[in-house]
């Protein structure tokens, strides 16, 4: 008896998961199914769900009109470049706050939080003109700075929380052993965090992949990604819908495929430390 | 062997000097642009441009039309000097003109002929008499028709409609029982959305933004009785849901069916005769947009134009690409290679005097009647210190537009009644005006 209810029980959870994560997915899936519709029928009242004319033209359309190779060159460089770049100043910066904090290492984290507190609009001038007398427009070099600046709090506090499950003895032991600071970090603590630095890998390349912010302000044509790409298919006249959704569709794409085969790790390093 | 990799090192420095110099002779104009039809075939076009000029190549950046006007100020604004030619409208061209922000196209080749422009669309684009942009399409608002439901609900829609003609052929035709609702007009909150239509349906009532020293007239009777009647007219036989309806929402509604009337842009002419993308292609009927006595029809202007921003390093090169796109010529290329019905309307007097054009275009003779009654210095009856037809020409007018768009798309939701809407246009105009300086006392 005690285990027809659990079997039931199971099945309300199992549909209950289901629902919630269609319900998740639901805008994805619209904008995947609009995508192989014809114009009229993506905008048709009420709304039809699978017996449509299915056709790829919108792709065919949308690669044609503004081609695709260079906008996705351009998001794998900015979102891989800053991604790296963070993190490579991020994890001496995490390493000194869980293993060497100071009296004010909360505040400073605190601090470094704050910023992204603040709306980006509010500092778009300033950087616009910065970058003008730098040469700094519509340049990838740019946007790594830029999005490796913007997701640095994240990729710190990230950091800092998986460093502080570590427990410093074992830091200590290779102290003793005769480790230099470079090979503490690099043979004893990397390889110990390694599903927390991947997570946040993962995570800061979804971020920088999607900003859009500054990715369209601050590019023309050179290093304009994949944000960009979609922008131009939204129109104030006219029947768009179908054509935006293919484009959307091929901007995410590379990065759900990504999401999909390293989901162990993110999901591995986002409840990393959860049980103690 | 010493002399011949010379020879060849020679050569080779040679090449490269000349590759070299070849690059440096070769300018790129980098235009933005927004996605609209024409926009789109331009595109496709500009071979015939390139082969003409190789030493000109173009990149194109297309944005949506708010994101495009954001990028495009702040570059201007900041003299980034990353466009060389920029979309923008008959709202942005005064105001950017008089702030030195765009090189003036005094000197176009002779053969462009610039007095072939409309007078209208011309002056929209002028700063005391020179042109600081050049009109790729223009376009006014009409009144678009069910022929086939009038005719079944015994009403005539004539040519030159007033708004209570407009009135008895909403209530003659609605027929929500069968998904069919005698008007749909714009709900959506925005300047260039609902702002749009009501400002010509208010000037059209004889009402006007500001008087003659710039305060607020939303207090006024004629602003009253425009909303009013807007309200009356929606709530009785507009679509449900009409607050969020804009152009392209009202679009999709008019061609699956929905609509008996449909008052908006004149481009709209050719989407809904559209037999690919309209179930209505063959029913409908154009008219001027209505009046209320006043002298002003309800309908507005608005020309997409190219334009130079003063920060660009090549004038003289965009100079000739403007002088193509906008040219006589460029309408030629696209009626032999897409036909009459596709080229850019309503910027040249020859175009409609162009029988082949009139014969393609059934809403040809309509469209350029909308665009000669609008008048970008006198919108309304009474005298105004601005310019603009569905909008005022001043850089505070996209904030306020949108906030007063805010109340009487609330107002159209049921949220607030008509004088609680207008009493707080009047507030927010009020304080936008005497913060910005231009209400002294």
């Amino acid at each position: 008896m005690a285990r027809a209810v659990s079997t039931q029980r199971k099945a309300f959870n199992t549909v209950v998961a289901w629902g919630v994560a269609l319900l998740i997915a639901f805008p994805i899936i619209w904008t995947v199914l609009t995508s192989f519709k014809p114009e009229p029928q993506a905008v048709a009242t009420p709304p039809i769900w699978l017996g449509f004319d299915w056709t790829t033209k919108n792709y065919h359309d949308v690669v044609q009109q503004r081609g695709y190779f260079s906008f996705f060159l351009n998001s794998v460089i900015i979102a891989l470049g800053s991604t790296a770049l963070g993190l490579l100043i991020a994890i001496p910066a995490a390493w000194s706050m869980a293993f060497v904090p100071g009296r004010r290492t909360r505040d400073l984290l605190m601090w470094m939080l704050s910023t992204k507190m603040m709306p980006a609009v509010a500092v778009l001038t300033p950087l616009y003109l910065i970058f003008r007398t730098l040469g700094l427009l519509d340049s990838r070099l740019g946007l790594v700075v830029v999005l490796m600046l913007i997701n640095l709090p994240i990729i710190v506090w990230m950091l800092y929380t998986y460093f502080k499950e570590i427990p410093g003895e074992i830091l200590e032991a290779a102290r003793m052993d005769g480790a230099s600071l470079w090979n503490e970090i690099l043979y004893v603590l990397t390889p110990m965090a390694i599903p927390g630095i991947a997570s946040t890998l993962i995570l800061n390349i979804i971020l920088a992949w999607n900003e859009a912010f500054w990715t369209i302000i601050l590019t023309v044509t050179d290093a304009a990604p994949l944000t960009k790409f979609i922008s131009g298919f939204s129109s104030p006249q006219g029947l768009f819908y179908a054509k935006l959704s293919a484009a959307s569709t091929m901007a995410i794409a590379p990065i759900l495929i990504m999401g999909w085969f390293s989901q162990k790790q993110l999901v591995r390093g986002l409840t990393f430390g959860a049980v103690k | 062997m010493i002399s011949t990799t010379r020879a060849l090192l020679g050569a080779t420095a040679l090449c490269a000097f000349g590759t070299l110099a070849a690059a440096q002779d070769t300018v790129t104009l980098t235009i933005a642009t927004v996605n609209n039809g024409d926009m789109v075939r331009m595109q496709g076009l500009t071979d015939d441009f390139t082969s003409q000029h190789p030493d000109i190549q173009l990149e194109w950046v297309t944005l949506e039309e708010n994101v495009l006007r954001q990028n495009v100020t702040q570059d201007i604004a900041t003299n980034g000097g990353q466009y060389d030619v920029v979309t923008i409208g008959t709202y942005e061209v005064p105001i950017w003109g008089k702030q030195g922000w765009l090189a003036p196209l005094d000197d176009l080749p002779a053969d462009y002929d610039v007095d072939d422009l409309l007078p209208s669309i011309r002056a929209g684009l002028s700063v005391d008499g020179t042109l600081y942009a050049a009109p790729f399409y223009g376009e006014s608002s009409f009144v678009m028709y069910r022929k086939d439901l009038a005719e079944a609900a015994g009403v005539t829609i004539p040519d030159q409609p007033t708004w209570d003609d407009i009135r008895k052929a909403a209530e003659a035709m609605n027929d929500p029982d069968n998904g069919v609702y005698g008007i749909c007009l714009r709900g959506k909150a925005g300047w260039g959305e609902n702002m749009a239509f009501l400002t010509t349906m208010a000037n059209s009532y004889g009402a006007r933004w500001f008087d003659e020293n710039w305060k607020p007239q939303f207090d006024s009777p004629e602003w009253k009785a425009a909303i009013t009647d807007y309200l009356d007219l929606m709530n009785n036989y507009g679509p449900p849901g009409a607050s969020s309806n804009g152009f392209n929402e009202n679009l999709t509604l008019f061609q699956q069916g929905k609509c008996g009337m449909w008052i908006d842009a004149t481009v709209a002419g050719s989407f809904v005769t559209d037999p690919n993308n309209s179930t209505v292609a063959d029913k409908v009927g154009f008219a001027l947009a209505p009046d209320a006595g006043h002298g002003r029809r309800a309908n507005w202007l608005w020309a997409w134009s190219l334009a130079i921003p003063a920060s660009s390093d090549a004038i003289p090169q965009a100079k000739e690409f403007i002088a193509w796109a906008t040219g006589k010529g460029y309408t030629e290329l696209v009626a032999n290679s897409e036909g009459w019905a596709n080229v850019p309307p309503g910027t040249r007097t020859s175009l409609y005097e162009n029988q082949d054009y009139l014969s393609a275009a059934p809403f040809a003779q309509m469209t350029i009647d909308s665009i000669n009654a609008a008048d970008p210095n006198s919108p309304t009856e009474q005298p105004v210190p601005y310019t603009g037809v569905q909008f005022v020409a001043i850089p505070e007018f996209q904030g306020l537009g949108t906030s007063v768009g805010q109340e009487f798309s609330a107002a159209l939701a049921g949220e607030k009644s008509v004088d609680e809407a207008l009493a707080a246009a009047q507030d927010v105009a009020t304080q936008t005006m005497t913060e910005a300086g231009y209400i002294t006392q």
